[in-house]
């Protein structure tokens, strides 16, 4: 990559420091699931750094984090991949969870609050 | 489609990515793993508590307090704990300083390690592939695209960030700013002149 590359960082440089530092809800909610998972020993942060960097690293192969907004996309994975290398929870169980908040999404009228779907 | 023209009777679901967030919080929260209190807990300490104003003090302090300046140097998580800024992932904080012979910057090429505490999450730059790798290849050329020209005399030192040491940068105090209290001087310090992006400049 040149100096002269179109995908250059400068491209989406923030110049200042005032911007957001979560684009969305979900980013924040899946950063401080990370720390907290963290803090209560369910894995050390040279393995997450090691997780995420191996989920960055595939993901450059393919389209790459040029812009770094697909970069808490790419955490998500890296946490999913992580805590069922663990063993604290399943994928099974976690597509299973998935599916239940949808449908409890689409069948909660608008304006309600969503139920925690059952255990 | 006009919102008013949906059915009532539910509620459109969040994003696949929201969906994922939830299913994880929800099975880790009923196995014991964590509470949801304690997410809610971090997530307002990084929005509303820590942020490079925390390293700007530091570096004020530096420049106004050679003594702290020293410890600072030696052993930068400790300087950082006596003003209240440690870390949470028990890794080791180490200060580079500008001088007239060297110019600092920091990067992780392996993912986005950064100086939490001090710095607060980083900039999607510091994120990016171009970022990540670039740095270490032609560092003077991604200076040059932040607007900072270092003179070819001087080094450009370039510290990749690990899990276990992260690195803060303290940039070199402006000229002309003699006798301005550690408040003054903190609001020169920029986020990215602790990352060696940028240089701190009196105005």
């Amino acid at each position: 990559m040149s100096a002269s590359d179109p995908q250059s960082f400068t491209d989406f440089l923030p110049k200042t420091e005032g911007e957001p530092i979560f684009a969305e809800p979900w980013q924040a909610q899946a950063f401080a699931l990370t720390v907290t998972l963290h803090k209560n020993g369910v894995f050390s942060w040279d393995e997450w750094a090691e997780t995420l960097g191996a989920e960055i690293a595939k993901d450059k192969d393919a389209n790459g984090v040029a812009d770094g907004t697909n970069y808490y996309a790419l955490w998500l994975g890296a946490l999913e991949r992580l805590v069922t290398h663990k063993g604290a929870t399943s994928a099974a169980d976690l597509a299973a969870l998935k599916d239940a908040w949808k449908e409890n999404y689409l069948a909660t009228p608008h304006g309600q609050p969503i139920p925690e779907p059952r255990s | 489609m006009p919102h008013d023209s949906h059915d009532h009777d539910h509620t459109d679901p969040p994003s696949d990515l929201t969906l994922r967030v939830k299913a994880l919080e929800t099975a880790l929260t009923r196995k014991g793993y964590v509470a949801p209190e304690a997410i809610d807990a971090v997530i307002d300490t990084f929005e509303n508590k820590v942020g490079p104003r925390n390293g700007a003090k530091v570096v004020a302090k530096a420049w106004s307090d050679p003594d702290f300046k020293q410890r600072l140097l030696d052993d930068a998580s400790a300087a950082c704990a006596e003003l209240g800024f440690a870390g949470q992932q028990g890794e080791q904080l180490k200060a580079v300083e500008n001088t007239e012979d060297v110019h600092n910057m920091v990067v992780c090429t392996l993912c986005s390690c950064y100086p939490w505490p001090v710095l607060g999450l980083p900039p999607s730059w510091y994120k990016s592939h171009a970022y990540r790798s670039r740095s270490v290849i032609e560092p003077r050329a991604v200076l040059e695209e932040f607007g900072v020209s270092i003179h070819e005399e001087k080094e450009v030192r370039v510290w990749d960030s690990t899990a276990e040491l992260r690195y803060l940068v303290l940039p070199a105090r402006p000229d002309g700013t003699d006798g301005l209290s550690e408040d003054a001087l903190a609001d020169l310090v920029s986020r990215d002149s602790m990352i060696g992006t940028g240089v701190a400049s009196a105005g």
